[in-house]
């Protein structure tokens, strides 16, 4: 109960919002304390998609965490496939050659728009605006495909290996790109039309789910919900890992930190990604998009892997001999130990093909045999699809991480949902919620 | 050119003094509490077990650009030593829950914390690394606490044994 100016008491309401509220994309819960429409109280209660990713990568080998990641962010799992192999990548001291950054890059910036289409769409069409959600979803299925044509999977991509990519580009992939751009630029530019200037859309979205930017930034947000307050800050621009650092990309900010401020910053955002991905298909070198495996183990190999006490596999190689000795102290990644010196998992088409793909592959995934890093940790993030996606990996020397902790772009926002809902009605839960973007996959893990 | 500084140098502080030294970070500039989180390391046989990270940015608000990152270390046990930085950062208050959630490390001026990703029920804390992967618990699996009739859902590696 509480009084009123008046001396009135007057009755508040509790009301559940979700877990299983079709607004509440995934599973959340909100409890909200009404009086009236008006919220005083919000209480978030978060966890229902906790699918212990953490304490399952801590007992999986390197390479065979790439699949989890893939449920992290489920609208842009590219994304965090390309977050989490980078950061293995750092702790190993492995560079990736060119041609597989670039090939990152524009898995990214095609996960990033799809991403946005997702959100985007999914809260038009909370507030009503069905046909914008029909024609974002259908721009984001032609995405889907070339994803599909990339990786094998719509959405469970498990892209990466440590080193590098799983495939190259396909043949037509550039062709299929630019007329699959068209379609989404024709279909955000319709969608652009049916919402911008919407005097339905605008009186929902304008000036509701406000968060100024020392608020944003006390709160730890990042991605488009930051740069909706007028913060440019993006990790692509303050630390350009793989090939951003070539390209030319703007940033789009807001300045009032609403929710129509982050549609738009979404909208501006995917141009900007397209624009990438084509700069990419241009500037993309010839090579090798992986490190490869070698075939055939070195004598010295041979001699190190006694020497590190593994004696089990030794009688099944046969040592190959450099008659010029040349090369032969040379290694890779001299930071990691494995066997036969690669860490990289070989081709599919190798695997299935040859015995040496086929145990090397064997190898790399049978546990305690695979990639041994050194004990170290380190942290890195990259920009997924909202904001700062950060994976702080501890390893003890052996062959899988001792400990992965995932830094979920999305959980911050939802940190600040007391903040962004109190005083506000109750109908604006509905744009505010969709602005923030919460994937339970990531903010639950 | 920038991506070793993602982590930031690393900081040691003790825990006994976390939210001095911390405000006075805070004074300096790191404006964002970028992450918070804790590793176990009950198998190294280090004392004290849990190691708390804080990472922490300054972030140019005019700019955009990251002017700096810090890695904050904390080695704590149990106990409840550390106090909570969440009237420093407001994100630190789930933060703190989940780290509280996952690892059983308390704050002192937190008695009363809540976990954030399990349920209330839930017993233990489950990215400690003395509780196994295959455990169960009801609420999650049959009521009767019966391990859940699956041919491979409980031997996913046998080295680890389970209860």
């Amino acid at each position: 109960m509480m009084s009123d100016t008046s001396g009135r008491s007057q009755k508040t309401y509790m009301l559940n919002m979700g877990p299983a509220h079709p607004a509440m994309h995934g599973v959340v819960r909100l409890v909200l304390e009404l009086q009236g429409e008006k919220i005083i109280d919000v209480d978030a209660e978060i966890g229902y998609l906790h699918r212990a990713f953490e304490k399952h990568a801590e007992n999986e080998t390197w390479n065979n965490v790439v699949p989890w990641t893939d449920r992290l962010n489920y609208v842009s799992p590219l994304i965090n496939n390309v977050g989490y192999a980078m950061a293995v990548e750092r702790l190993a001291g492995i560079e990736v050659p060119e041609r597989g950054q670039y090939i990152r890059v524009i898995a990214s910036e095609i996960s990033r728009v799809t991403d946005h289409l997702t959100c985007v769409g999914a809260s038009a069409m909370e507030l009503g605006a069905f046909t914008v959600f029909l024609y974002m979803i259908k721009a984001r299925e032609y995405l889907y495909q070339l994803v599909d044509n990339l990786t094998g999977a719509r959405v469970t991509t498990s892209f990466t290996r440590v080193g590098g990519v799983k495939g190259d580009l396909p043949a037509d992939f550039a062709e299929k790109f630019r007329a699959i751009a068209k379609e989404v630029r024709t279909a955000v530019a319709e969608s652009g039309q049916l919402l911008t200037r919407n005097r339905i859309f605008m009186d929902r979205m304008e000036g509701t789910g406000i968060l100024s930017s020392a608020d944003a930034i006390a709160y730890g947000i990042t991605g488009p919900f930051l740069r909706s307050t007028g913060v440019s800050y993006d990790v692509r621009r303050s630390h350009p890992y793989a090939v951003y650092g070539k390209l030319d990309f703007e940033i789009p900010v807001g300045s009032t930190g609403d929710n129509y401020d982050r549609y738009l910053c979404r909208m501006a955002e995917i141009e900007q990604s397209l624009r990438l991905v084509e700069q990419c298909l241009e500037q993309i070198p010839e090579g090798k998009h992986s490190l490869e495996p070698k075939e055939i183990k070195h004598a010295y190999e041979i001699q190190d892997a006694g020497k590190f006490g593994d004696t089990a596999l030794l009688a099944k190689y046969a040592a190959k001999v450099d008659q010029t000795l040349e090369g032969m102290s040379k290694d890779d990644q001299p930071n990691t130990r494995v066997l036969d010196r690669t860490i990289t998992l070989p081709s599919k088409e190798s695997t299935y093909s040859n015995i040496e793909g086929l145990m090397n592959h064997f190898e790399l995934v049978m546990w305690s045999w695979g990639v041994k890093i050194p004990p170290s940790q380190t942290y890195f993030a990259v920009e997924g699809g909202n904001g700062e996606l950060g994976f702080h990996l501890v390893s003890d020397g052996g062959d899988g991480p001792y400990r992965v902790r995932c830094r979920p772009p999305c959980l911050f926002p939802m940190a600040a949902l007391k903040k962004l809902l109190v005083g506000g009605q109750i109908a604006d839960v509905i744009p505010t919620f969709g602005s923030v973007n919460m994937i339970a996959g990531e903010l639950d893990r | 050119m920038s991506e070793s500084l993602l982590r930031g140098e690393r900081r040691d502080v003790p825990a006994t003094s976390n939210l001095e030294e911390l405000s006075k970070l805070k004074a300096e500039g790191f404006s964002m509490l970028v992450d918070m989180t804790c590793v176990d390391y009950l198998p190294q046989g280090k004392t004290p077990r849990f190691d708390m990270i804080y990472r922490l940015m300054k972030l140019d608000v005019s700019t955009g650009q990251d002017r700096g990152r810090l890695e904050v270390h904390c080695a704590v046990d149990e106990l409840p030593v550390l106090r909570s930085v969440a009237g420093l950062w407001p994100n630190a208050d789930w933060l703190e829950r989940e780290v509280w959630d996952m690892f059983g490390v308390k704050f002192a001026d937190r008695p009363g914390i809540k976990r954030l990703l399990m349920y209330e029920e839930f017993t233990g804390h489950a990215l400690r690394k003395d509780y196994p992967i295959v455990r169960r618990q009801p609420l999650i699996g049959p009521h009767s606490g019966d391990k859940a009739d699956s041919p491979s859902f409980n031997i996913l590696r046998p080295t680890i044994t389970g209860e």
